[in-house]
């Protein structure tokens, strides 16, 4: 089953202080970023810390993401000859439109992966969909590679890029949310939501995150470390949440000792897809709660 | 290979080190070490920085170092970007 | 028969001070203190020599007394905590005679039974009539608790009220009063408002400090201790203070009252109060503003002296029925014996202050601290000053893990069953130096420049002059 990603928080890739702690912060996935948090004239400089980090130090259960720059400059593949041989876990390219930019970078990085012998090692795919034309090309992006892990939405650049304004309660984006959920579960991938853009606004944040939940995305970028906790919580299977798919598990589990093939429990037919989201639901719980540091 | 010109890399951020590449002034190569953990890994920084001067081939030049508490990695980082920047006339 | 005085000068005379006695002085005037420079000034232009100073703390603004000790004005020292030049002094060996240290609980017990012979106490009383009787919660330089005087006020052979406040007799709130008053001075001012008292304390921002605190607010909550009645003590900064906000998440979560705060008082600890999160603050010092305020006009903020909060002689003192105190460290060893007195490179920038006191009474104690500081792992082999010893830990809480100490079997289980990131401390020294590189010793002289009491009277640990 993929990996829990609750939280993805970004990581300004110039900064030793903050790739050192990026880890023990709290979120399931962080992102090294190499585009948007780096000037033009520490490209060079960014990429080799980022390099040296990924090489040198432990990041434990966290997921490391590297945001690479975007395909109409002149870093991508710089970023990717040096990023590649340290082995982050997943690539994140922004800007991404049609599905043949994710052809190009995957045959990149495998062209890398041959000439290092690691072709075994998988690097996945997290593309950034900040454009109309992006969202208009979702499912064909979704289905490019098999690398592809999640469909990511941008909706600071999506907004700036259709004219339209970004406000907290997202009313300009619900279509591109939708269009962007879709996309991803019918490519069998995990759908990424956007950040929300105000630090001190932690009731907003909740009602951001638990919307984007209840839409069918499985996590929510965060772009400070204090709205990882609540996303978190938000993402994190409740109380109630666990003890209906551990009762749904029991109850098709019973079903099949008495091999009985409709299966109702309190009144509600239990059919397939609830007994795959209360499969998910315990391998959430099961994956979050193993004691381990990232809560 | 000879340092000719000057190259920069790095901040005076905390955990970061601000590494300066001059030419010598007198043939060879010249060491100038600040740390605000000096007493507990000036040895290891030295050796870091000899270990890299050796990787890139360098055998005359001044290297000054103004280290906030960065890891062997974060100081290796910006010590390959010096070199870099040097070798592309930055 | 007036006490009041016209100068220091005057005062000192008439208290008969002579050459080899000793002068105290408390530090509720923190870091805005004018007092103790300027009756050292007075001390020095009169031609003393040889004089052993006795102050609760000795801060950046008390430089001037570096001079003093290199002209053997000032030849001993006394204190709780020291930072600044003259902590940096001290650890050059400047001083022929060792600095001593107590703890804030061991400073009066060594007071009261004549370890520490006071022959004049100078009490800088921030509100105080013409017979003596004083308090810190009004005036220009209100500092609120005057906890650290009470025992100087009861046992120098002198004692002189020192204020830039003289009010109409009878002065209100009393905390000093005149029985143990000889003489009063006014001057212009006795501190600076702005060193005495921050502003309002705030929640670190720091993301490695909150992730610490946020652990640390998961291990209470698993302790056993999270029950009606609790009660708590915390510092005033970093994690240690970012944890009493996720104290107060649990406590309201969990529709649980504390019975009380102690210690170092800051408006976080108000605000607990008056929400009603907590019953009553006991209180040995003001931090801030709101602390000084809330201490003046409300009853269920009291003031309590060094020897009520922490003397191991008293017949109790309040840290006997502390539960939960928060500690921090500048390192810890895997014996978790905890440094407060001296930074990596030996210098002193600290001291006990009620550190060692709390964690010997208190029911759990709770080292928080980051794996690093700047690139030094706080995780050693040995500490370079013992202030706390490690038998009176119980939990050291990093954001890369918690360890606890292995005599607290019982805890070490309940916090493993909830899912708590726990560690042997030797894996977190492990990971520090795996992280960052070993690092090398600080090197020091044989000569010892101070030595750090217990708070049974026994000597702890010593303190050598720094290798240049």
């Amino acid at each position: 089953m993929s990996k829990v990603r609750r939280t993805m928080l970004f990581i300004p890739g110039d900064n030793p202080g903050m790739l050192l702690n990026g880890g023990v912060l709290g979120a399931d996935s962080i992102i090294f970023d190499l585009e948007d948090a780096v000037s033009l004239t520490e490209k060079d400089s960014a990429r080799i810390l980022v390099r040296n980090a990924l090489k040198n130090l432990d990041y434990g259960k966290t997921e490391v993401i590297v945001r690479i720059n975007a395909l109409n400059t002149d870093f991508w593949k710089k970023d990717l000859d040096q990023i590649i041989p340290a082995l982050p876990e997943v690539i994140m390219p922004p800007k991404i439109e049609k599905a043949e930019e994710i052809v190009e970078i995957c045959e990149y990085i495998s062209k890398i992966e041959k000439d290092m012998g690691i072709e075994d090692k998988t690097i996945k795919i997290i593309p950034i969909i900040e454009t109309s034309l992006g969202i208009e090309n979702s499912f064909q992006i979704g289905q490019a590679s098999p690398r592809l892990e999640a469909l990511f939405l941008g909706a600071e650049d999506l907004t700036a890029n259709i004219g339209a304004k970004r406000t907290k309660s997202g009313d300009e984006i619900f279509y591109s949310r939708s269009r962007i959920v879709i996309a991803a579960k019918a490519s069998e991938i995990q759908a990424i939501d956007t950040p929300y853009t105000d630090i001190d606004d932690e009731e907003g944040l909740k009602k951001d995150a638990q919307f984007a939940k209840d839409m069918g995305f499985d996590g929510k970028a965060s772009i400070s470390p204090r709205h990882v906790e609540t996303i978190n919580k938000v993402f994190t299977p409740s109380e109630e949440e666990i003890e209906f798919a551990k009762e749904v598990i029991e109850a098709i589990n019973r079903a099949e000792e008495e091999g009985r093939g409709v299966i109702s429990m309190k009144g509600q037919m239990i059919d397939a897809p609830i007994v795959n989201r209360a499969n998910h639901v315990l391998e959430i719980y099961k994956s979050v709660m193993g004691g381990s540091i990232n809560e | 290979m000879k340092i000719q010109g000057t190259a920069i890399a790095g901040t005076l951020e905390s955990n970061d080190v601000l590494i300066t590449l001059s030419p010598s002034s007198n043939n060879k190569v010249e060491i100038d070490l600040n740390s605000i953990v000096k007493k507990q890994f000036g040895d290891r920084i030295e050796e870091i920085v000899r270990e890299m001067l050796e990787e890139f081939n360098i055998e005359e030049g001044n290297i000054k170092i103004q280290d906030m508490g960065a890891l062997d990695c974060t100081i290796k980082a910006r010590i390959e970007t010096a070199i870099l920047r040097l070798k592309e006339g930055k | 028969m007036s006490k009041v005085i016209n100068s220091l000068e005057e005062a000192i005379k008439k208290c008969e001070l002579k050459d080899g006695m000793t002068v105290s002085f408390h530090h509720h005037l923190r870091n805005g203190d004018f007092v103790l420079n300027k009756v050292m000034k007075t001390i020095d232009e009169m031609g003393y020599k040889d004089i052993k100073i006795a102050p609760s703390s000795i801060f950046p603004i008390h430089e001037p007394l570096i001079d003093l000790m290199k002209r053997k004005v000032v030849t001993g020292v006394t204190a709780n905590y020291m930072r600044g030049p003259v902590a940096e002094a001290i650890s050059e060996g400047i001083m022929d005679e060792p600095a001593i240290f107590h703890s804030h609980g061991g400073r009066p017990r060594a007071i009261e039974n004549g370890e520490i012979k006071i022959d004049v106490a100078f009490i800088a009383a921030p509100t105080c009539d013409k017979e003596g009787n004083m308090n810190g919660v009004d005036g220009p330089a209100a500092c609120g608790s005057l906890g650290y005087t009470y025992v100087d006020a009861r046992y120098a052979d002198k004692v002189v009220a020192v204020t830039d406040n003289l009010v109409d007799y009878p002065a209100s709130p009393i905390s000093i009063d005149e029985t143990h008053v000889d003489y009063v001075v006014e001057i212009d001012s006795i501190g600076d408002p702005n060193g005495i008292v921050s502003g309002s304390t705030q929640i670190t921002r720091d993301p490695v400090g909150l992730s610490i605190a946020r652990y640390a607010s998961k291990v209470i909550e698993h302790s056993g201790l999270l029950k009606n009645g609790l009660s708590f003590q915390t510092g005033a900064g970093g994690a240690s203070l970012a944890t009493a906000y996720y104290l107060k998440s649990l406590l309201k979560e969990k529709n649980i009252k504390g019975s009380f705060c102690m210690g170092g008082i800051t408006g976080y600890m108000v605000n607990l109060l008056e929400e009603g999160l907590f019953e009553k603050l006991m209180d040995v010092q003001c931090f801030d503003i709101e602390a000084v305020k809330s201490l003046k006009r409300n009853p269920n903020h009291q003031e309590i002296s060094a020897s009520h909060y922490a003397n191991p002689d008293s017949k109790s003192s309040v840290i006997k029925n502390l539960d939960i105190v928060i500690l921090g460290a500048t390192e810890i060893d895997t014996n978790f014996n905890v440094n407060v007195h001296t930074d990596s490179n030996g210098y002193i920038m600290g001291g006990s202050g009620g550190h060692s006191d709390t964690a010997a009474e208190s029911k759990l104690c709770m080292i928080v601290a980051p794996l690093f500081r700047a690139r030094l792992p706080i995780v050693v082999d040995r500490v370079h000053t013992i202030t706390t010893p490690g038998s009176t830990v119980d939990v050291l809480v990093t954001e890369r893990g918690i360890a606890v100490n292995p005599k607290r079997q019982d805890l070490k289980d309940k916090l493993k069953t909830a899912g708590l990131p726990i560690v042997e401390i030797e894996e977190l020294k492990a990971m520090g130096e795996k992280i960052a590189g070993k690092a090398k010793k600080a090197e020091t002289e044989d000569k010892i420049v101070a030595r750090v009491i217990y708070r049974d009277g026994k000597e702890l640990d010593v303190i050598r002059q720094i290798k240049s």
